[in-house]
Protein backbone atom coordinates (compact mmCIF):
# COMPACT_ATOMS: atom_id res chain seq x y z
CA UNK A 1 0.00 0.00 0.00
CA UNK A 2 1.75 3.50 -1.00
CA UNK A 3 1.49 6.04 1.60
CA UNK A 4 -1.21 8.00 -0.10
CA UNK A 5 -3.65 5.05 -0.19
CA UNK A 6 -2.89 4.69 3.98
CA UNK A 7 -3.29 8.48 4.44
CA UNK A 8 -6.32 8.51 2.59
CA UNK A 9 -7.76 5.13 4.52
CA UNK A 10 -6.97 6.89 8.05
CA UNK A 11 -8.69 9.68 6.83
CA UNK A 12 -11.72 8.01 5.86
CA UNK A 13 -11.18 5.81 9.19
CA UNK A 14 -11.19 8.95 11.12
CA UNK A 15 -14.78 9.95 9.31
CA UNK A 16 -16.33 7.01 10.00
CA UNK A 17 -15.35 6.96 13.65
CA UNK A 18 -16.59 10.43 13.80
CA UNK A 19 -20.45 10.02 12.66
CA UNK A 20 -20.60 6.41 14.14
CA UNK A 21 -19.90 8.70 17.46
CA UNK A 22 -22.18 11.17 16.81
CA UNK A 23 -24.89 8.52 15.85
CA UNK A 24 -24.09 6.79 19.48
CA UNK A 25 -24.56 9.91 21.48
CA UNK A 26 -28.18 10.20 19.63
CA UNK A 27 -29.44 6.37 20.22
CA UNK A 28 -27.79 6.05 23.55
CA UNK A 29 -29.80 8.97 24.86
CA UNK A 30 -32.96 7.73 23.39
CA UNK A 31 -32.36 4.43 24.61
CA UNK A 32 -31.98 5.73 28.36
CA UNK A 33 -34.47 7.88 27.99
CA UNK A 34 -37.33 5.41 27.01
CA UNK A 35 -35.65 2.73 29.56
CA UNK A 36 -35.93 5.05 32.30
CA UNK A 37 -39.40 5.89 31.99
CA UNK A 38 -41.00 2.66 31.20
CA UNK A 39 -39.29 1.34 34.39
CA UNK A 40 -40.25 4.36 36.33
CA UNK A 41 -36.81 5.84 36.97
CA UNK A 42 -38.00 9.10 35.96
CA UNK A 43 -42.15 10.39 35.53
CA UNK A 44 -43.37 9.74 31.83
CA UNK A 45 -45.77 12.22 32.72
CA UNK A 46 -43.39 15.19 33.18
CA UNK A 47 -40.37 13.69 30.70
CA UNK A 48 -42.54 11.59 28.15
CA UNK A 49 -40.61 9.12 26.00
CA UNK A 50 -39.68 8.77 23.00
CA UNK A 51 -42.25 6.14 22.22
CA UNK A 52 -44.04 8.54 23.23
CA UNK A 53 -43.24 11.41 21.29
CA UNK A 54 -43.86 8.97 18.40
CA UNK A 55 -47.48 8.99 18.98
CA UNK A 56 -48.02 12.43 19.90
CA UNK A 57 -46.57 13.33 16.55
CA UNK A 58 -49.02 11.09 14.91
CA UNK A 59 -51.71 11.94 17.12
CA UNK A 60 -51.16 16.09 16.30
CA UNK A 61 -50.67 15.20 12.37
CA UNK A 62 -54.27 13.46 12.91
CA UNK A 63 -56.14 15.87 15.06
CA UNK A 64 -54.58 18.82 15.76
CA UNK A 65 -53.58 19.90 11.77
CA UNK A 66 -49.57 19.51 12.82
CA UNK A 67 -48.97 20.71 9.10
CA UNK A 68 -51.14 24.16 9.60
CA UNK A 69 -49.12 25.18 12.72
CA UNK A 70 -45.38 23.96 10.92
CA UNK A 71 -46.47 26.05 8.12
CA UNK A 72 -47.47 29.27 10.12
CA UNK A 73 -44.31 29.03 12.04
CA UNK A 74 -42.43 28.46 8.58
CA UNK A 75 -44.20 31.03 7.43
CA UNK A 76 -43.65 33.55 9.99
CA UNK A 77 -40.36 33.11 10.21
CA UNK A 78 -39.25 32.96 6.66
CA UNK A 79 -41.37 36.45 5.96
CA UNK A 80 -38.97 37.85 9.00
CA UNK A 81 -36.13 37.21 7.53
CA UNK A 82 -36.61 38.35 4.45
CA UNK A 83 -37.67 41.67 6.20
CA UNK A 84 -34.68 41.59 8.10
CA UNK A 85 -32.18 41.08 4.87
CA UNK A 86 -33.94 44.05 3.39
CA UNK A 87 -34.53 45.99 6.17
CA UNK A 88 -30.38 45.96 7.65
CA UNK A 89 -29.54 45.88 3.72
CA UNK A 90 -30.91 48.92 3.34
CA UNK A 91 -30.02 50.78 6.40
CA UNK A 92 -26.05 49.72 6.55
CA UNK A 93 -26.02 51.02 2.68
CA UNK A 94 -27.08 54.70 4.08
CA UNK A 95 -25.01 54.28 6.82
CA UNK A 96 -22.06 53.77 4.80
CA UNK A 97 -23.17 56.15 2.79
CA UNK A 98 -23.19 59.05 4.94
CA UNK A 99 -20.64 59.17 8.04
CA UNK A 100 -22.54 61.44 9.40
CA UNK A 101 -25.37 59.82 9.80
CA UNK A 102 -23.89 56.30 10.98
CA UNK A 103 -21.59 58.68 13.58
CA UNK A 104 -25.16 59.83 14.74
CA UNK A 105 -26.91 56.32 14.97
CA UNK A 106 -24.51 54.70 16.74
CA UNK A 107 -24.93 54.74 20.37
CA UNK A 108 -28.67 54.10 19.48
CA UNK A 109 -27.64 50.73 17.59
CA UNK A 110 -25.81 49.62 20.02
CA UNK A 111 -28.09 49.94 22.65
CA UNK A 112 -30.73 48.37 20.68
CA UNK A 113 -29.06 45.50 20.40
CA UNK A 114 -27.87 44.95 23.44
CA UNK A 115 -31.27 45.44 24.70
CA UNK A 116 -33.44 42.07 25.29
CA UNK A 117 -36.30 41.89 22.81
CA UNK A 118 -37.96 39.52 24.57
CA UNK A 119 -38.55 42.19 26.81
CA UNK A 120 -40.50 44.51 24.33
CA UNK A 121 -42.92 41.38 22.40
CA UNK A 122 -45.82 42.70 25.52
CA UNK A 123 -45.13 46.28 23.78
CA UNK A 124 -45.48 45.01 20.26
CA UNK A 125 -48.99 42.84 21.80
CA UNK A 126 -50.85 45.95 22.86
CA UNK A 127 -49.62 48.19 19.96
CA UNK A 128 -50.42 45.55 17.20
CA UNK A 129 -52.90 43.21 18.48
CA UNK A 130 -52.16 39.34 18.73
CA UNK A 131 -51.38 37.85 15.13
CA UNK A 132 -49.34 37.54 12.40
CA UNK A 133 -47.88 41.15 13.07
CA UNK A 134 -46.69 41.03 16.02
CA UNK A 135 -45.53 38.00 15.45
CA UNK A 136 -43.04 38.66 12.63
CA UNK A 137 -42.52 42.36 14.20
CA UNK A 138 -40.99 40.07 16.78
CA UNK A 139 -39.46 38.01 14.49
CA UNK A 140 -37.43 41.09 13.06
CA UNK A 141 -36.77 43.19 16.45
CA UNK A 142 -34.63 40.12 17.57
CA UNK A 143 -32.70 39.70 14.30
CA UNK A 144 -32.16 43.44 12.56
CA UNK A 145 -29.90 45.03 14.72
CA UNK A 146 -26.94 43.16 14.79
CA UNK A 147 -27.71 42.35 11.03
CA UNK A 148 -27.43 46.40 10.98
CA UNK A 149 -24.04 46.17 12.58
CA UNK A 150 -22.39 43.68 11.41
CA UNK A 151 -23.35 44.45 7.63
CA UNK A 152 -22.73 47.91 8.31
CA UNK A 153 -18.71 46.55 9.79
CA UNK A 154 -18.05 44.97 6.84
CA UNK A 155 -18.98 47.55 4.62
CA UNK A 156 -17.01 50.35 6.51
CA UNK A 157 -13.97 47.62 6.20
CA UNK A 158 -13.91 47.23 2.39
CA UNK A 159 -10.21 48.08 1.33
CA UNK A 160 -9.67 51.73 0.86
CA UNK A 161 -7.21 50.92 -1.65
CA UNK A 162 -10.16 49.00 -3.87
CA UNK A 163 -12.16 51.78 -3.60
CA UNK A 164 -9.74 54.50 -4.25
CA UNK A 165 -9.44 52.83 -7.68
CA UNK A 166 -12.75 53.44 -8.84
CA UNK A 167 -12.30 57.08 -7.80
CA UNK A 168 -9.33 57.23 -9.52
CA UNK A 169 -11.85 55.66 -12.47
CA UNK A 170 -13.74 58.39 -12.54
CA UNK A 171 -16.49 57.05 -10.24
CA UNK A 172 -18.43 58.00 -7.42
CA UNK A 173 -19.71 56.41 -4.29
CA UNK A 174 -22.71 54.90 -5.74
CA UNK A 175 -20.23 53.03 -7.93
CA UNK A 176 -18.11 52.34 -5.04
CA UNK A 177 -20.68 50.50 -3.32
CA UNK A 178 -22.20 48.76 -6.68
CA UNK A 179 -18.90 47.83 -7.99
CA UNK A 180 -16.36 47.41 -5.13
CA UNK A 181 -18.31 47.59 -1.50
CA UNK A 182 -21.18 44.87 -2.59
CA UNK A 183 -19.32 42.30 -4.60
CA UNK A 184 -16.71 42.11 -2.22
CA UNK A 185 -19.20 41.68 0.63
CA UNK A 186 -21.38 38.87 -0.62
CA UNK A 187 -19.82 36.29 1.64
CA UNK A 188 -19.89 38.44 4.87
CA UNK A 189 -23.71 39.16 3.72
CA UNK A 190 -24.51 35.26 3.39
CA UNK A 191 -23.10 34.43 6.65
CA UNK A 192 -24.71 37.45 8.54
CA UNK A 193 -28.12 36.02 7.33
CA UNK A 194 -27.63 32.46 7.93
CA UNK A 195 -27.12 33.93 11.43
CA UNK A 196 -29.88 35.95 11.33
CA UNK A 197 -32.73 32.91 10.18
CA UNK A 198 -31.61 31.50 13.52
CA UNK A 199 -32.71 34.54 14.81
CA UNK A 200 -35.64 35.34 13.06
CA UNK A 201 -37.07 31.82 14.48
CA UNK A 202 -36.35 32.75 18.32
CA UNK A 203 -37.91 35.83 17.51
CA UNK A 204 -41.25 34.55 15.82
CA UNK A 205 -41.24 31.89 18.62
CA UNK A 206 -40.97 34.32 21.46
CA UNK A 207 -43.73 35.76 19.22
CA UNK A 208 -45.93 33.07 19.00
CA UNK A 209 -45.73 32.34 23.18
CA UNK A 210 -47.39 35.33 24.15
CA UNK A 211 -49.72 36.61 20.95
CA UNK A 212 -50.76 33.28 18.92
CA UNK A 213 -53.46 30.55 18.00
CA UNK A 214 -51.22 28.62 15.95
CA UNK A 215 -48.11 27.82 15.07
CA UNK A 216 -45.45 25.50 17.35
CA UNK A 217 -44.77 28.29 19.94
CA UNK A 218 -48.19 28.07 19.74
CA UNK A 219 -48.24 24.57 20.41
CA UNK A 220 -45.33 24.62 23.07
CA UNK A 221 -47.06 26.89 25.52
CA UNK A 222 -50.63 24.96 25.03
CA UNK A 223 -48.62 21.80 25.74
CA UNK A 224 -47.19 23.22 29.34
CA UNK A 225 -50.38 24.52 30.55
CA UNK A 226 -51.86 21.42 29.99
CA UNK A 227 -49.48 19.04 30.74
CA UNK A 228 -49.29 17.41 27.62
CA UNK A 229 -45.22 17.48 27.51
CA UNK A 230 -45.11 15.02 24.50
CA UNK A 231 -46.76 18.05 22.42
CA UNK A 232 -44.06 19.91 24.03
CA UNK A 233 -40.96 18.05 23.11
CA UNK A 234 -42.91 16.96 19.58
CA UNK A 235 -42.96 20.48 18.84
CA UNK A 236 -39.28 20.95 20.31
CA UNK A 237 -38.06 18.11 17.87
CA UNK A 238 -39.55 19.80 15.05
CA UNK A 239 -38.30 23.34 15.56
CA UNK A 240 -34.63 21.59 15.89
CA UNK A 241 -35.62 20.21 12.45
CA UNK A 242 -36.51 23.28 10.68
CA UNK A 243 -33.83 25.43 11.96
CA UNK A 244 -31.19 22.86 11.06
CA UNK A 245 -33.29 23.04 7.28
CA UNK A 246 -33.31 26.77 7.17
CA UNK A 247 -29.89 26.82 8.17
CA UNK A 248 -28.54 24.31 5.47
CA UNK A 249 -30.76 25.70 2.69
CA UNK A 250 -28.57 29.27 3.51
CA UNK A 251 -25.21 27.26 3.64
CA UNK A 252 -26.37 25.58 -0.11
CA UNK A 253 -27.22 29.09 -1.44
CA UNK A 254 -23.18 30.21 0.01
CA UNK A 255 -21.80 26.91 -1.64
CA UNK A 256 -22.64 27.55 -4.76
CA UNK A 257 -21.99 31.42 -4.84
CA UNK A 258 -18.30 29.77 -3.97
CA UNK A 259 -18.32 27.40 -6.18
CA UNK A 260 -19.56 29.75 -9.28
CA UNK A 261 -17.34 32.89 -8.17
CA UNK A 262 -14.71 32.08 -6.72
CA UNK B 1 9.67 78.11 -25.26
CA UNK B 2 7.73 74.88 -26.02
CA UNK B 3 4.97 74.44 -23.87
CA UNK B 4 4.25 72.14 -20.96
CA UNK B 5 2.18 69.91 -20.68
CA UNK B 6 1.65 69.68 -16.72
CA UNK B 7 2.80 72.58 -14.49
CA UNK B 8 2.66 72.99 -11.00
CA UNK B 9 3.12 76.36 -9.52
CA UNK B 10 4.70 76.61 -5.72
CA UNK B 11 2.05 73.61 -4.97
CA UNK B 12 1.86 73.02 -0.91
CA UNK B 13 -0.17 70.66 1.20
CA UNK B 14 -1.18 69.81 5.10
CA UNK B 15 -2.87 67.21 6.65
CA UNK B 16 -4.86 68.01 9.27
CA UNK B 17 -5.63 66.32 12.53
CA UNK B 18 -7.04 67.15 16.21
CA UNK B 19 -3.16 67.05 17.25
CA UNK B 20 -2.14 69.37 14.97
CA UNK B 21 -0.65 69.69 10.93
CA UNK B 22 1.44 67.40 9.14
CA UNK B 23 2.93 69.52 6.29
CA UNK B 24 3.59 67.29 3.46
CA UNK B 25 4.40 69.16 0.73
CA UNK B 26 5.94 72.37 0.32
CA UNK B 27 6.79 74.84 -2.59
CA UNK B 28 6.61 72.55 -5.39
CA UNK B 29 7.29 73.56 -8.30
CA UNK B 30 8.15 72.14 -12.25
CA UNK B 31 6.52 71.04 -15.32
CA UNK B 32 6.62 68.10 -17.47
CA UNK B 33 6.72 68.78 -21.24
CA UNK B 34 4.02 66.19 -23.44
CA UNK B 35 5.31 62.12 -23.95
CA UNK B 36 7.72 62.96 -21.39
CA UNK B 37 8.48 60.40 -18.94
CA UNK B 38 9.27 61.48 -15.26
CA UNK B 39 10.51 59.64 -12.32
CA UNK B 40 9.77 61.08 -9.01
CA UNK B 41 12.08 59.86 -6.17
CA UNK B 42 12.35 61.08 -2.70
CA UNK B 43 12.90 58.89 1.01
CA UNK B 44 9.64 57.17 1.76
CA UNK B 45 6.77 59.14 3.66
CA UNK B 46 8.25 62.09 2.23
CA UNK B 47 4.97 63.08 0.66
CA UNK B 48 4.82 61.14 -3.25
CA UNK B 49 1.63 59.63 -3.04
CA UNK B 50 0.34 63.34 -1.93
CA UNK B 51 1.58 64.53 -5.17
CA UNK B 52 -0.32 62.07 -7.30
CA UNK B 53 -3.36 62.47 -5.27
CA UNK B 54 -2.99 66.31 -5.70
CA UNK B 55 -2.17 65.80 -9.43
CA UNK B 56 -4.68 63.43 -10.24
CA UNK B 57 -7.79 65.77 -8.34
CA UNK B 58 -8.55 63.93 -5.45
CA UNK B 59 -7.39 66.14 -2.94
CA UNK B 60 -7.68 69.66 -3.14
CA UNK B 61 -4.32 71.90 -2.89
CA UNK B 62 -3.91 74.49 -0.05
CA UNK B 63 -2.33 77.02 -1.58
CA UNK B 64 -0.55 77.05 -5.72
CA UNK B 65 -1.93 75.73 -8.63
CA UNK B 66 -1.92 72.84 -10.75
CA UNK B 67 -2.07 73.98 -15.03
CA UNK B 68 -2.59 72.39 -17.88
CA UNK B 69 -1.47 74.87 -20.20
CA UNK B 70 -2.01 72.91 -23.28
CA UNK B 71 -6.21 72.40 -22.70
CA UNK B 72 -8.88 74.78 -23.57
CA UNK B 73 -10.68 76.34 -19.96
CA UNK B 74 -13.54 73.82 -19.47
CA UNK B 75 -11.46 70.86 -20.56
CA UNK B 76 -10.60 68.61 -18.07
CA UNK B 77 -7.17 66.43 -17.82
CA UNK B 78 -8.00 62.78 -19.21
CA UNK B 79 -5.72 60.98 -16.46
CA UNK B 80 -4.82 57.62 -15.63
CA UNK B 81 -3.90 56.70 -11.83
CA UNK B 82 -2.29 53.52 -11.44
CA UNK B 83 -1.86 52.41 -7.92
CA UNK B 84 0.80 50.09 -6.26
CA UNK B 85 -1.44 46.59 -6.58
CA UNK B 86 -3.63 45.73 -9.69
CA UNK B 87 -6.42 45.37 -7.42
CA UNK B 88 -8.18 43.11 -10.28
CA UNK B 89 -11.33 42.44 -8.91
CA UNK B 90 -11.83 38.54 -7.95
CA UNK B 91 -15.47 38.41 -8.75
CA UNK B 92 -14.76 39.60 -12.75
CA UNK B 93 -12.80 37.98 -14.86
CA UNK B 94 -9.96 39.54 -16.61
CA UNK B 95 -12.03 41.09 -19.19
CA UNK B 96 -14.51 42.45 -17.19
CA UNK B 97 -12.00 43.75 -15.05
CA UNK B 98 -10.11 45.65 -17.96
CA UNK B 99 -13.18 47.00 -19.41
CA UNK B 100 -14.33 48.57 -15.63
CA UNK B 101 -13.20 51.98 -15.95
CA UNK B 102 -15.64 51.80 -19.70
CA UNK B 103 -18.19 50.80 -17.49
CA UNK B 104 -18.18 53.35 -14.91
CA UNK B 105 -18.02 55.96 -17.03
CA UNK B 106 -20.92 54.43 -19.67
CA UNK B 107 -18.01 54.30 -22.09
CA UNK B 108 -18.24 50.51 -23.40
CA UNK B 109 -18.69 51.74 -27.29
CA UNK B 110 -17.76 49.77 -30.38
CA UNK B 111 -14.47 51.46 -30.77
CA UNK B 112 -13.78 51.58 -27.24
CA UNK B 113 -13.81 47.87 -26.73
CA UNK B 114 -12.71 47.42 -29.76
CA UNK B 115 -9.11 49.31 -28.76
CA UNK B 116 -9.40 47.26 -25.56
CA UNK B 117 -9.06 44.16 -27.60
CA UNK B 118 -6.38 45.54 -28.91
CA UNK B 119 -4.72 45.65 -26.14
CA UNK B 120 -5.20 42.76 -24.77
CA UNK B 121 -3.89 40.94 -28.34
CA UNK B 122 -0.69 43.42 -28.03
CA UNK B 123 0.26 42.90 -24.66
CA UNK B 124 -0.53 38.82 -24.07
CA UNK B 125 -3.45 38.71 -22.37
CA UNK B 126 -5.99 37.98 -24.96
CA UNK B 127 -6.20 34.06 -23.89
CA UNK B 128 -6.23 34.91 -20.60
CA UNK B 129 -9.52 37.21 -20.51
CA UNK B 130 -11.75 34.56 -19.65
CA UNK B 131 -9.60 33.59 -16.46
CA UNK B 132 -10.22 35.05 -12.79
CA UNK B 133 -6.93 37.32 -11.48
CA UNK B 134 -6.06 34.81 -9.16
CA UNK B 135 -4.71 32.59 -12.24
CA UNK B 136 -2.38 34.82 -13.23
CA UNK B 137 0.91 35.80 -13.08
CA UNK B 138 1.65 39.02 -10.95
CA UNK B 139 3.52 40.44 -14.45
CA UNK B 140 0.13 39.61 -16.35
CA UNK B 141 -1.56 40.97 -13.53
CA UNK B 142 -0.14 44.33 -13.59
CA UNK B 143 -0.14 44.50 -17.34
CA UNK B 144 -3.77 43.85 -17.12
CA UNK B 145 -4.29 46.89 -14.57
CA UNK B 146 -2.26 49.04 -16.96
CA UNK B 147 -4.61 48.03 -19.76
CA UNK B 148 -7.50 48.88 -17.35
CA UNK B 149 -5.80 52.10 -17.08
CA UNK B 150 -4.91 53.27 -20.91
CA UNK B 151 -8.58 51.83 -21.68
CA UNK B 152 -10.23 55.07 -20.85
CA UNK B 153 -7.35 56.83 -23.02
CA UNK B 154 -5.46 59.06 -20.56
CA UNK B 155 -2.95 61.45 -21.98
CA UNK B 156 -1.32 61.95 -18.59
CA UNK B 157 -0.71 58.61 -16.56
CA UNK B 158 -0.19 58.45 -12.86
CA UNK B 159 2.40 55.71 -11.51
CA UNK B 160 2.36 55.26 -7.91
CA UNK B 161 5.30 52.38 -7.34
CA UNK B 162 3.30 50.40 -9.64
CA UNK B 163 5.91 47.86 -8.92
CA UNK B 164 6.72 47.44 -5.50
CA UNK B 165 4.62 44.70 -4.58
CA UNK B 166 6.79 42.72 -6.90
CA UNK B 167 9.46 40.10 -6.13
CA UNK B 168 12.72 41.29 -7.78
CA UNK B 169 12.76 39.16 -11.18
CA UNK B 170 9.08 39.98 -12.06
CA UNK B 171 9.64 43.47 -11.26
CA UNK B 172 13.16 44.00 -13.67
CA UNK B 173 10.53 42.59 -16.41
CA UNK B 174 7.12 43.95 -15.42
CA UNK B 175 8.45 47.45 -15.41
CA UNK B 176 10.40 46.94 -18.73
CA UNK B 177 7.02 45.84 -20.10
CA UNK B 178 5.02 48.66 -18.73
CA UNK B 179 7.69 51.19 -19.61
CA UNK B 180 7.58 49.93 -22.93
CA UNK B 181 4.03 49.84 -23.32
CA UNK B 182 3.36 53.50 -22.17
CA UNK B 183 6.27 54.27 -24.72
CA UNK B 184 4.25 52.58 -27.47
CA UNK B 185 1.51 54.71 -26.49
CA UNK B 186 3.19 57.73 -26.12
CA UNK B 187 1.79 59.13 -23.06
CA UNK B 188 2.62 61.25 -20.74
CA UNK B 189 3.98 59.65 -17.48
CA UNK B 190 4.50 60.54 -13.80
CA UNK B 191 6.33 57.10 -11.60
CA UNK B 192 6.84 57.24 -8.48
CA UNK B 193 9.61 55.13 -7.58
CA UNK B 194 12.33 54.00 -4.72
CA UNK B 195 14.28 52.39 -6.70
CA UNK B 196 16.98 54.62 -8.37
CA UNK B 197 18.27 51.95 -10.71
CA UNK B 198 14.40 51.99 -12.14
CA UNK B 199 14.16 55.58 -12.15
CA UNK B 200 17.13 55.74 -14.27
CA UNK B 201 16.36 53.36 -16.16
CA UNK B 202 12.86 54.36 -17.49
CA UNK B 203 12.67 57.98 -17.27
CA UNK B 204 13.80 60.79 -19.32
CA UNK B 205 14.07 63.14 -16.26
CA UNK B 206 14.22 62.55 -12.28
CA UNK B 207 13.20 64.96 -9.77
CA UNK B 208 14.33 64.36 -6.56
CA UNK B 209 12.22 64.99 -3.21
CA UNK B 210 13.26 66.11 0.03
CA UNK B 211 12.19 64.85 3.40
CA UNK B 212 8.70 65.66 4.84
CA UNK B 213 7.81 68.37 3.93
CA UNK B 214 8.98 67.31 0.53
CA UNK B 215 10.05 70.38 -1.71
CA UNK B 216 11.63 70.13 -4.98
CA UNK B 217 15.40 69.35 -4.24
CA UNK B 218 17.01 68.87 -7.91
CA UNK B 219 15.34 68.02 -11.46
CA UNK B 220 18.34 65.85 -13.29
CA UNK B 221 17.81 64.81 -16.73
CA UNK B 222 19.37 61.50 -18.05
CA UNK B 223 20.45 60.84 -21.09
CA UNK B 224 22.23 57.20 -21.55
CA UNK B 225 23.99 55.86 -24.69
CA UNK B 226 22.00 53.05 -25.64
CA UNK B 227 22.42 50.45 -28.09
CA UNK B 228 18.54 49.72 -28.30
CA UNK B 229 15.99 50.94 -26.18
CA UNK B 230 15.30 48.32 -23.61
CA UNK B 231 15.33 48.89 -20.00
CA UNK B 232 18.29 46.22 -19.36
CA UNK B 233 20.35 47.59 -21.82
CA UNK B 234 19.86 50.71 -19.98
CA UNK B 235 21.57 49.38 -16.87
CA UNK B 236 24.83 48.72 -18.70
CA UNK B 237 25.08 51.84 -20.18
CA UNK B 238 28.38 53.82 -19.09
CA UNK B 239 26.36 57.10 -17.50
CA UNK B 240 24.34 54.60 -15.37
CA UNK B 241 26.69 54.31 -12.34
CA UNK B 242 27.56 58.18 -12.58
CA UNK B 243 23.44 59.33 -12.67
CA UNK B 244 23.14 56.40 -9.86
CA UNK B 245 25.84 57.94 -7.67
CA UNK B 246 24.60 61.30 -8.35
CA UNK B 247 21.22 60.29 -7.24
CA UNK B 248 22.35 58.68 -3.81
CA UNK B 249 24.22 61.40 -2.90
CA UNK B 250 21.15 63.72 -3.16
CA UNK B 251 18.87 61.78 -1.21
CA UNK B 252 21.32 59.83 1.16
CA UNK B 253 22.73 64.24 2.33
CA UNK B 254 19.09 64.81 3.11
CA UNK B 255 17.71 61.70 4.98
CA UNK B 256 20.63 59.91 6.93
CA UNK B 257 23.19 62.48 7.00
CA UNK B 258 23.82 62.30 10.22
CA UNK B 259 24.08 57.98 10.08
CA UNK B 260 26.15 57.78 7.10
CA UNK B 261 28.62 60.25 7.32
CA UNK B 262 31.60 59.83 5.64
CA UNK B 263 34.46 58.88 7.71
Amino acid sequence: MTLQEQYIRKHKRSHRMIFLARLCIIVVFLLVWEISADTGLIDPFFFSSPSRVCKSFVTLYQENSLLTHIGITLLETILSFLLVFGISMLAATLLWYSDKISAVLEPYLVVLNSLPKSALAPLFIVWLGTGIKTIIVAGISVAVFGAIISLYTGFALTEPEKCKLITTLGGNRKQIFNKVVLPSNILLILSTMKVNIGLSLVGVIIGEFLAARRGLGYLIIYGSQTFKMSMVITSIVILCVIAMLLYLALQFAEHWYKKRVL
Amino acid sequence: METSYLSLDHLSYAYHGMHGETCALTDISFSVKKGEFIAIVGPSGCGKSTLLSLIAGLLTPESGKILFPMLAKDESPKIGYMLQHDHLFEWRSIYKNVILGLEINHLCTPEKLAKVDSYLKDYGLWDFRDKSPSELSGGMKQRAALIRTLALEPELLLLDEPFSALDYQTRLQVSADICRIIRAEKKTALLITHDLSEAISISDRVIVLSSRPASVKIQIPIRLTLPDDSMLAARNAPEFKTYFNLLWEELHDDTAGTIYQKT
